[in-house]
């Protein structure tokens, strides 16, 4: 399988990454050289193997139900490159 | 003070503790050999107030008979992992500002322990790279060079700053994370030992994640004994990371000098690649040779899904990389570049934040997750890594102990040598290593051996499931016969 302009272009907005119309030949080439390399994996018989899930076979830890962590909000928001009043700035969603 | 740094971890626990030499003492030492050797880049950030004041304090628990098993030891911290009010960025620039206000779980058993912090090493973007080339504070220099040479050398990646500093004794040991062989190759191509645990064994809470399922910590040391002592601290329980193992930690040291009389050491005959450098071929043939002098038994075995490994690996880790890296949006931490409306905000924010290679893979991550094509590549990718998972059980379960393999198909290239036109030729540097991380085993890679223009080369050892000890052991006959490999300063 190979992918064609489109298709870069359709990947580079479901991954919410900008690319410029003079990048879409260049990052094509690179996209199949990938999926070129990886087209060796059609040969594996996989038929009724289990794709792996957990590479070390061990049970989901549980923990109390109950508050451990929180008011912190000046910790969470100190990286944050727009705050206000305890809340993260974005621009306009809903008009 | 030249002489302090060329002491190995455990030479200077052991000084500290017969007080022949004071925290403060080691830990200016290595401050002056940071500042020296700057042309390395391998340092991003250096804390050498904080060092001498972790230091100092120390010296202060030293006196009153109180050392934690790290007692004043300086180390440096790959830019990985979190450290509280020190900057931390993964060597993105979507991170160039991330002050973490909270430290990685790893990082805060060092402190406990009594460990030193020199500062934090360069790595490839986001961990994604097998030269450092991909950082966004540039390239490491190794430290090694061609005989008669100056070019500069790689120090392979992504642990490059971590590998670099340890060979340029710029610190006592540092941390460092395998994903596709992360820990191992940069160890190999410096001449340092480097070990990836069992997945599971340390916790990655606080370790920027790039695949969390095959993410995984680990140290880079001058010596084998030195990565057992630092794995000790770094490892243990977490309730933070639910992939994190309840499970004691051992004395990882105890292991060193233990007899491996009798063990069973599988030699795979799919790790003989064609066109293999005669060099890798010799040392791997000495490793066995020495091996059996100790007393171990070789057998031959198969791992037949071992080339399947990294093309799988170029599916599972991209798609798990997508998924980790949408966290970087510009809205919650690091960098935001406005645009017209939230999606522009985020497309501008994550074309500008991200470098090239990891761009490249949050987009083939993308692809190979969305609808009508999850299941002919991630889901076949799952089902091939439970074959290779399968090829080592079979061995284990007929009384294989561990087996022995070269780390890298070649010793460290010049910098811009690869990868260029087609990234897949960077990726085969980890052909050796990837498969370790796919089965979730611990792997450990030892100095064995010089290529004909004196650069070092690694062999690799591959343990069963949380048997780091065996590794260990075994490491130290490999590292007693071969010596260490000291890079001469040039610098």
């Amino acid at each position: 399988m190979s992918v064609d302009a489109d298709t870069v272009r359709r990947i580079a907005r479901l991954a919410r990454i900008a690319v410029a119309e003079d990048e879409v030949e260049h990052l094509k080439g690179e996209l199949n050289a990938m999926l070129a390399f990886v087209e060796q994996l059609q040969e594996v018989d996989v038929a009724g193997v289990e794709p792996m899930t957990s590479v070390t076979p061990m049970a989901m830890k549980m923990r109390k139900d109950e508050v451990t962590d929180g008011g912190n909000a000046e910790a969470v928001l100190a990286n944050a490159p727009q705050s206000e009043d305890g809340f993260y700035l974005v621009p306009k969603v809903i008009e | 003070m030249t002489e302090l740094t060329s002491l190995t971890l455990a030479e200077a626990r052991d000084r500290l503790r017969k007080k022949d030499i004071s925290a403060v003492e080691l830990t200016s030492a290595h401050v002056a050999a940071v500042e020296k050797a700057r042309a390395l880049n391998a340092y991003v950030l250096e804390t050498p107030e904080q060092a001498v004041a972790m230091a100092k304090a120390s010296d202060a628990r030293l006196a009153k008979g109180e050392a934690g098993p790290l007692e004043g030891i300086p180390l440096a911290i790959k830019d990985l992992f979190a450290t509280k009010g020190v900057r931390t960025t993964a060597c993105s620039h979507i991170l160039d500002n991330f002050v973490p206000t909270y430290e990685s779980t790893i990082t805060a058993q060092l402190w406990r322990d009594g460990a030193v912090m020199l500062g934090k090493t360069n790595n490839d973007e986001f961990a994604m790279g097998s030269s450092n080339e991909t950082s966004s504070f540039g390239t490491v220099q190794s430290p090694w060079r061609r005989e008669g040479s100056n070019t500069p050398l790689v120090p392979g990646g992504s642990s490059g700053g971590s590998a670099a500093a340890v060979a340029a004794q710029l610190c006592l040991g540092a941390t460092a994370t395998d994903t596709g062989g992360s820990i191992r190759q940069p160890a190999a191509f410096t001449g340092t030992v480097g070990i990836k645990p069992t997945y599971g064994r340390c916790s990655r809470w606080g370790v920027v994640a790039f695949a969390s399922s095959l993410d995984q910590a680990g140290p880079i040391a001058k010596t084998v004994r030195d990565a057992a002592i630092m794995l000790r601290s770094m490892a243990g329980p977490d309730a933070k990371d639910t992939t994190c193992v309840d499970r004691p930690v051992p004395d990882f040291e105890a292991a060193i000098g233990k007899s491996v009389k009798g063990l069973r050491i599988g030699i795979p005959k799919e790790y003989r690649l064609d066109g293999m450098p005669a060099e890798i071929e010799k040392i791997w043939q000495q490793g066995c040779d020495w091996l059996k002098s100790a007393g171990a038994e070789l057998v031959d075995v198969s791992l037949p899904h071992t080339k399947y490994a990294l093309p799988a690996y170029y599916i599972v880790a991209p798609a798990e990389a997508s998924s980790n890296l949408a966290r970087y949006d510009g809205v919650r931490y690091g960098l935001r570049v406005p645009g017209r409306d939230i999606t522009d905000m985020y497309e501008k924010t994550r074309a500008e934040g991200f470098g090239a290679e990891v761009r490249r893979r949050v987009m083939i991550g993308t692809y190979v997750l969305s609808a009508g094509y999850y299941d002919a590549y991630y889901l076949r990718a799952q089902q091939v890594r439970t074959l290779i998972k399968r090829d080592f059980e079979q061995c284990f379960a007929v009384g294989v102990h561990a087996m022995l393999t070269p780390a890298t198909p070649s010793a460290a290239f010049g910098i811009g040598e690869k990868g260029g036109a087609d990234p897949v030729e960077m990726y085969l540097n980890d052909v050796f290593t990837v498969t370790v991380n796919m089965a979730g085993l611990p792997g450990i890679a030892v100095p064995a051996g010089s290529d004909g223009q004196g650069l070092p080369l690694g062999l690799q050892l591959i343990g069963r499931p949380f048997d780091e000890e065996t590794l260990f052991s075994l490491g130290e006959v490999i590292e007693r016969e071969a010596g260490r490999f000291v890079a001469k300063p040039w610098w």
